[in-house]
């Protein structure tokens, strides 16, 4: 504030000449602003893809956490090497295995959260203007990513059956023909962020295809494979290609987002400069977190864990399902087999950015359907996460989505927008 | 000497509630240097008794949007008996609404720019082609359209033409459910921040915004470095003078005290046009209010310090 003297003109930001080009877009949004009232008890929010930790039990913590401090406290507070503990990557390869993914021990990276295994894939193949094949739509956390890099998108569409083989090889020929150089298909196969959609078995065949015929490297982003409802989803498609997949993997959604654990399988090759350039953000990943993690699946019945998270996400599925079917019949929504995520189809001309204000007076949060595209389109399309609110909470959240939709619609006929 | 002890409210379910969150922590903050014992709290359902209890020598509310601006909270404050920095619920609610505020405006011979406030019923009822279309033929664009009780610029749009129309009304419309139509006065754009500490309210130096895209909505206020900020405005002296007076006409007009904040436009003939009033003024980093001190000589320590001084006299 000291710099606002009479006879002065500020902007509040000293270094604005100083910001290379892509910080342009690193600006405060109205939405996000709006998105402040989420953490209010009044407010149930379907916005943000959290896990529910309050079903973790604290005895399960507690045991991993006192593990660690009587077995590992130095290691655990000391610095740890780049590419991430031994043994938590040992056990990583045992849990892949239930994806149907036999990867060498080598070849696993810890990350920051899978997130920051995708910031730093991102950064090691795009450069401005190389395009990304997503899904419609897509991970708003990957779509920032490949925005910040300046990389084209392109989403690909994307039916109940997962993206489209025809739409993709279309698509990816095409940039290929504008000039374009295709690097990677991005893919959150299982119970998708934020459709909730599943990549049938038979596409993820034709779509490794595809990606080898054209020398396009798939990333595959797979947190919620593990919170099935009735029966686990097709392979991954890392089981099926050691060369050209990437695999990303998380704890967040199986233990805990709070520790930030995530992981990454790659190819000798770019593993190699993926540890590097982890070693260059991080120097290395938190030990403290890795060990929480890696003693959490030593002494706690984790499987059972996911067992009981599998159930209770599955009775909130039911509760947003029939709440919909209650209070928004003619709202058309994904069905999902697992996850934590309903995609919904607004009526014609209904704006979801634009009545969040409306829903967040009559105080119910969700994230709006454009947030999952990079390319302005999603506008009539909502992602609700059933996954945080109790059932019933789930619920109360639709019934007053479902008041919210009203007065919108009454609005826009009023105005025949 | 005993350490004065004041509560800061921040937050709420405003819309505004993230800079609320940040005003609120800027004012502790200030008021810490300051050597005041500082609390922040939330409202919630146990604030009116935790006020009961702890009796804070002085609350500083910075609750944007209804609950802080309407009067309520003021309503309340007064009724327990607790000073606060700020105007009382009176002032609050003729300032919050702004059709209200441009006509006491208007009754003390402040111009304000022509305008209509319509209730959304009234579109339902008479239809929104044929209202729409009697205020374009009347007030002719471009036009201001925005809720008539709203702050940081949510729900604003400029309307060019009859086409923009219809979405700048329901944009308005999701924040509430009264619009004030307004027509464009073209000229500098200032904000003027006063301060009354009881002995006659003067005007701290004017702010001129220049938003560097033209526009000066809420990416623009709360983003560093997308807004120009001049001080003093870049008019004749004669003109800020007649600026001034024109905010603290306003000010006392609505009966504001301790602080307010008045935004105007001046067009080419120097003529200054009140636009609204703020009776809770963001605090944040890239707010007017606290640049407007500092530009005056002061320090915020001791001006906030002087303003819950003034409150606690109450």
């Amino acid at each position: 504030m000291s710099e606002t003297q009479v006879g002065s003109v500020t902007n509040f930001d000293g270094w604005k000449h100083a910001y290379a080009a892509r910080a342009a877009n690193l600006s405060v949004s109205e939405v996000r602003a709006l998105f402040s009232v989420v953490s209010r008890p009044e407010v149930v929010s379907l916005a943000g893809g959290m896990p529910d930790v309050s079903a973790l039990p604290s005895d399960l913590v507690d045991q991993a956490y006192n593990s660690m401090m009587a077995n590992r406290r130095n290691y655990a507070l000391q610095y740890g090497g780049g590419q991430g503990d031994l043994k938590l990557r040992e056990q990583i390869v045992e849990l892949m295995k239930l994806e149907g993914i036999h990867g060498s021990v080598e070849d696993v990276m810890i990350t920051t959260g899978s997130q920051h295994a995708l910031e730093l894939l991102a950064d090691l193949f795009l450069d401005a203007g190389d395009a990304v094949l997503v899904e419609a739509p897509s991970y708003v956390g990957a779509v920032g990513i490949f925005r910040h890099k300046e990389a084209h998108i392109e989403h690909v569409f994307t039916d109940d059956d997962g993206i489209s083989p025809e739409a993709l090889a279309e698509a990816a020929d095409r940039l290929i023909e504008q000039g374009r150089k295709v690097k990677l298909l991005y893919l959150v196969p299982n119970f998708a962020n934020p459709s909730g959609v599943t990549l049938s078995a038979e596409r993820r065949q034709q779509i490794l295809e595809i990606c080898r015929e054209r020398s396009i490297l798939i990333v595959e982003d797979n947190p919620y494979g593990q919170l099935y409802f009735e029966e686990a989803p097709p392979k991954a498609l890392r089981a099926f290609d050691e060369q050209g997949v990437v695999y990303l993997g998380s704890f967040s959604k199986i233990l805990s987002p709070g520790l930030r654990v995530g992981y990454v399988l790659a190819p000798p090759a770019i593993r190699e400069k993926l540890v590097l350039a982890n070693e260059s953000a991080v120097l290395s990943p938190a030990t403290f977190a890795q060990m929480m993690v890696s003693e959490f699946l030593s002494v706690a019945d984790w499987q059972g864990q996911i067992a009981t998270y599998r159930k209770l996400y599955k009775e909130k599925r039911d509760a947003a399902l029939e709440a919909l079917e209650q209070y928004l019949p003619n709202i058309q929504t994904t069905k999902p087999k697992g996850g934590f995520f309903l995609w919904l189809t607004l009526p014609d001309g209904l704006h979801s950015k634009e009545m969040l204000p409306l829903a967040v007076t009559e105080l119910v949060a969700y994230t709006p359907g454009t947030a999952f595209f990079g390319d302005g389109r999603g506008a009539n399309n909502i992602r609700v996460c059933f996954s945080h609110p109790t059932a019933e909470r789930v619920k109360l959240g639709i019934q007053r989505l479902a008041k919210v939709i009203n007065l919108q619609v009454e609005l826009l006929e009023t105005f025949k927008k | 000497m005993k350490q004065l002890r004041v509560l800061v409210l921040s937050g709420g379910i405003s819309h505004e509630r993230d800079v609320s969150l940040k005003s609120g922590r800027r004012v502790a903050d200030a008021l810490t240097d300051a050597g005041v014992q500082v609390e922040i709290r939330e409202p919630d359902e146990s604030l009116i008794e935790y006020i009961l209890k702890s009796k804070p020598d002085v609350v500083w509310s910075c609750l944007h949007g209804s609950v802080g601006e309407d009067g309520s909270i003021q309503d309340l404050l007064e009724l327990a008996a607790i000073p606060f920095v700020g105007s009382d619920a009176d002032g609050s609610r003729l300032a919050w609404n702004k059709p209200v505020a441009k006509v006491i405006a208007a009754r003390h011979g402040v111009q304000t720019p022509e305008s209509v406030t319509l209730p959304r019923s009234t579109f339902k009822e008479l239809g929104a082609e044929a209202v729409l279309k009697l205020v374009q033929e009347k007030l002719s664009f471009p036009l201001i359209v925005k809720p008539a009780k709203s702050g940081s610029a949510q729900g604003v749009s400029k309307v060019e033409s009859a086409s923009q129309f219809s979405k700048a009304m329901v944009d308005a419309f999701v924040y509430c459910d009264q619009v004030l139509i307004e027509k464009v006065v073209v000229g500098t754009e200032l904000a003027i921040s006063i301060i009354d500490l009881g002995f006659g309210a003067r005007a701290l130096p004017a702010v001129e915004i220049e938003a560097i895209d033209g526009e000066f909505g809420y990416q623009e206020r709360y983003t560093p470095g997308e807004t120009n900020y001049y001080i003093p405005a870049r008019l004749r002296p004669q003109e800020i003078e007649r600026a001034n007076e024109v905010a603290v006409t306003v000010h006392q007009a609505l009966r504001l005290r301790h602080l307010s904040r008045v935004d105007l436009i001046v067009d080419s003939d120097g003529t200054a046009w009140f636009l609204e009033a703020n009776v809770t003024p963001g605090m944040t980093e890239t707010s007017l209010f606290p640049q407007s001190v500092v530009a005056d000589g002061g320090d915020l320590p001791e001006a906030y310090l002087s303003l819950v001084h003034a409150a606690a006299r109450v």
